[in-house]
């Protein structure tokens, strides 16, 4: 991964005394709450219903173990033992002291970590697959170009204060795992027909309240120009995205009021002043941080292990986990392996500091001490060997860490919600919480098989819930809570939005409205049918009949 | 004591005297707004007010001195400025949802304008990086570009990178205290309007 030099670390180490001055002044009183409001949001510290929460940036989810320690150290000595991993592959506390913060960020530095531009009107961390390097199905690794990015856009000059956040993805896979098209800019890399890294770029996408998937605004890209291009975009964003209206001022509402066309003109034009100018990355460049990237010392090794098939064989709690939680490799005899952070009844994404630990050493003696961390929000060790996965399992199952429910239904994205977050209409982790508890069966969970769900705590979809197969929004009315349901949303290249099923429901009826929903796709499915395949296919009417039947009687 | 930092062309800052006095219409008669809302409050897409042409009428213009003119005011009293420039005594004050054609379209020379000052109503408005860096890459300009208005120490290393070489900080704030935080990353690490990126900068290996 990729290693700070000198400028790097005298950048966090400045950032660390610019921002423990700004604290003080703030605490002071030299400065108002809407002054210091960007300089913290742009160092990540929200201010929430607790406590200020402090988002700490993981760079495209990429971890080392000596940062995971650090990490959990810090969640001990600042915080309540435990972080959160974000949809957004970053940790959060939820209980550090505003004071404390400037020194949360200087332990932070000497690990090579930050939390610069996690939040504010500002280009946030850059996100991308969790297979980044490792996947079968990549084309082009795309950590070294989302590094030189993250270069680029730490402390821009032009674009600290945008009318709205700027998420950026990139993904170099024939699978899209990186949601690009839910991201105001959105990267694609390929090879062209002269077999060069290119990039097609998409364009005004994004969640919240109003929901988007973005629109190509560039087939082929060559990578040189990423930079130039991607400044050409946010200018014309920042001059004329809409700065009078918060809920209006992301570059999807710009791209939409001008038409893809006009914004393209207008992007093109202000590119034709910046190609091929200073921003142009240059080979030597490209070469010197992908040196970081490169692939990890791996063993030629078979492509089966004896040990490992017969274990398999001989213990079904092994084989369900390696059925759900591992994956395939690019090197023989190699597999990445998911730590489920859900398991049954707690938090999606929280970890505790003990488990850090675990985790970290995991990585130390089995996967070369890198980890990385899923928009899903579970941690990954991605190059595990095949004989060593039985003793990874024993490992991460005495820590709580290997549910096998990766990719089904409990396997829930969720927010922090009305329990942490001062914009939620409603709780969204005791929501997330009662449905595994429903659903704590794991044969029943495997009949069911792949299912995304989603929620979020209100329409802001921190939770992603509009690309859940099943997406559940808290919604207020009139001072009390309530959940919304939408059916057949899809993250991934066929990506869409979900479609709301109708009314919507308390808390307490939410475990029996999944339950539900589940009965009719069980009852209608055909073949190896998803459940989302059945909904693409059939539509919301039959499910929407069978979650109101009794309403409707009543 | 002033408010105004300046930056010497070799990057040395220090607090001097201002010589300009900004010429600011009058605020609109508030009766006007409410009856006329729509009409004459001209909202564009980012939902900016404008000087209404009475407003811009009634601008008391000192008679000497240097003086720092809105671009509209300079658009509807042309005639009467024009002597103030020829002797150098006019500078243009752009707000940040103007553009740099529109000024362009006034001179086509920029460099005959001494000063450029850009007025930044809420400090959270990035518009004026742009701007700023736009004037100065785009369209040539060299001479003094000013921040004015909400500016804040906070902003000021982002304002001197985006092109700005002097800026006058808010009456209630200390620019003495401002100067500190133009030195708040000594390598950083993209290009600003006078430098190149860190990796065209210096050698990283
Ligand atoms: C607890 C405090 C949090 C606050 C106050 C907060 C605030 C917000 C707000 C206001 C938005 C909507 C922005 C917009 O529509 O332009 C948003 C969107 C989002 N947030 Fe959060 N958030 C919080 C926590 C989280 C967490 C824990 C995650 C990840 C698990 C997260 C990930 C996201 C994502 C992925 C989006 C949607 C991105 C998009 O609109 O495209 N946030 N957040
Ligand atoms: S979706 Fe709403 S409730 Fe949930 S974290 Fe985001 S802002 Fe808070």
């Amino acid at each position: 991964m990729y290693k700070y030099d000198p400028i790097d670390q005298q950048i966090v180490n400045e950032r660390v005394a610019q921002y423990r001055d700004q604290t003080r002044r703030y605490l002071a009183g030299e400065l108002t709450d809407e002054e210091f409001r960007p300089l913290r949001l742009q160092n990540g510290l929200y201010i929430q219903r607790h406590a200020p929460m402090l988002r700490i940036a993981v760079p495209y989810g990429l971890l080392s173990s000596k940062q995971l320690r650090k990490l959990a150290d810090i969640t001990k000595k600042y915080d309540r033992g435990y972080g959160h991993f974000s949809t957004r592959q970053n940790l959060q506390l939820n209980w550090p002291k505003l004071e404390d913060t400037p020194d949360i960020l200087a332990e932070l530095a000497t690990v090579e970590m930050h939390a610069i531009q996690t939040s504010g009107n500002c280009i946030r961390n850059i996100t991308t697959d969790q297979f980044a390097g490792i996947a079968p199905d990549e084309i082009i690794d795309p950590r070294a170009i989302a590094e030189i990015m993250r270069q680029w856009s730490t402390f821009h000059p032009e674009f600290a204060l945008l009318p709205r956040k700027f998420k950026i993805a990139v993904s170099g896979t024939e699978k899209d795992r990186a949601i690009v098209q839910a991201h105001d800019i959105g990267l694609e890399f390929y090879k062209d027909t002269e077999g060069q890294m290119a990039i097609k770029v998409w364009v005004g996408g994004g969640l919240g309240r109003t929901p988007i998937l973005g629109t190509v605004i560039r087939e082929h890209l060559e990578w040189q120009h990423v930079l130039s291009y991607c400044e050409a975009i946010i200018r014309v964003y920042n001059i004329h995205g809409r700065r009078d209206n918060i809920y209006k001022a992301r570059i999807k509402i710009l791209v939409k009021a001008l038409g893809i066309e006009e914004f393209k003109r207008q992007v093109e034009e202000e590119w034709a002043h910046l190609k091929d100018g200073p921003l142009t990355i240059t080979q030597h460049e490209l070469d010197r941080v992908a040196k970081y990237f490169e692939p990890m010392p791996y063993k030629t090794l078979p492509a089966h292990d004896a040990a490992f098939d017969a274990a398999v064989a001989s213990n079904p709690a092994f084989a369900a986990w390696v059925k759900r939680c591992v994956h395939a490799h690019r090197v023989s005899g190699y597999r990445a392996v998911t730590l489920s952070l859900k398991p049954h009844g707690k938090a999606p994404g929280d970890i505790t500091s003990e488990q850090m630990h675990v985790v970290a050493d995991l990585a130390d003696a089995y996967s070369f001490g890198e980890l990385r961390s899923s928009h899903e929000q579970n941690l990954i060790l991605a190059d595990v060997q095949l004989s060593d996965l039985f003793a990874v399992w024993e490992k991460a199952r005495a820590a709580g860490l290997a549910t096998p429910n990766i990719g089904l239904l409990t396997d829930i994205i969720c927010c922090p919600g009305g329990d942490f977050c001062s914009l939620a209409n409603a709780k969204s982790i005791p929501i997330a919480e009662a449905i595994q508890m429903q659903f704590d069966n794991l044969d029943y969970l495997y009949e069911i098989g792949d299912l995304e769900l989603n929620i979020s705590g209100c329409m802001n979809a921190c939770g992603h819930h509009h690309v859940g197969h099943i997406g559940i929004l808290g919604v207020d009315k009139d001072g009390s809570e309530w959940y919304q349901v939408t059916i057949g949303g899809k993250q991934g290249n066929d990506a869409s939005i979900g479609t709301v099923i109708g009314p919507s429901f308390s808390a307490e009826e939410m475990p029996d409205v999944v339950k539900r929903l589940i009965e009719v796709y069980v009852r209608e499915r055909q073949d190896e049918e998803r459940f989302i395949d059945t909904v693409r296919r059939l539509g919301v009417a039959p499910f929407k009949a069978h979650v109101y039947a009794e309403k409707e009687t009543a | 004591m002033s408010q105004l930092i300046q930056l010497s062309a070799n990057g040395q800052a220090s607090i001097v005297a201002d010589e300009w006095t900004r010429v600011v219409p009058p605020a609109p008669a508030e009766e006007s707004v409410r009856k006329q809302a729509g009409k004459v409050v001209l909202f564009k897409l980012t939902g900016e007010l404008t000087f209404t042409p009475e407003q811009i009428a009634n601008t008391q213009i000192p008679a000497s001195g240097k003086i720092l003119v809105p671009l509209t005011v300079w658009q509807a009293r042309k005639a009467e400025l024009e002597p103030r420039l020829a002797a150098g005594e006019l500078g243009i004050v752009l707000a940040t949802h103007e553009t740099a054609e529109a000024l362009q379209a006034e001179f086509a020379d920029l460099n005959s304008l001494p000063i450029i000052a850009i007025f930044v109503e809420r400090f959270a408005d990035g518009r004026i990086f742009t701007l700023g860096a736009w004037l100065r890459t785009r369209f040539g300009y060299k001479n003094e570009l000013r921040a004015i208005g909400d500016v804040l120490r906070d902003q000021l290393f982002f304002h001197k990178r985006a092109g700005f070489n002097s800026f006058l900080i808010r009456a209630d704030r200390s620019a003495e205290d401002a100067l500190a935080s133009l030195n708040d990353f000594s390598q950083p690490y993209q290009g600003g309007v006078a430098d190149v990126p860190v990796w065209r900068r210096v050698n990283r290996a």
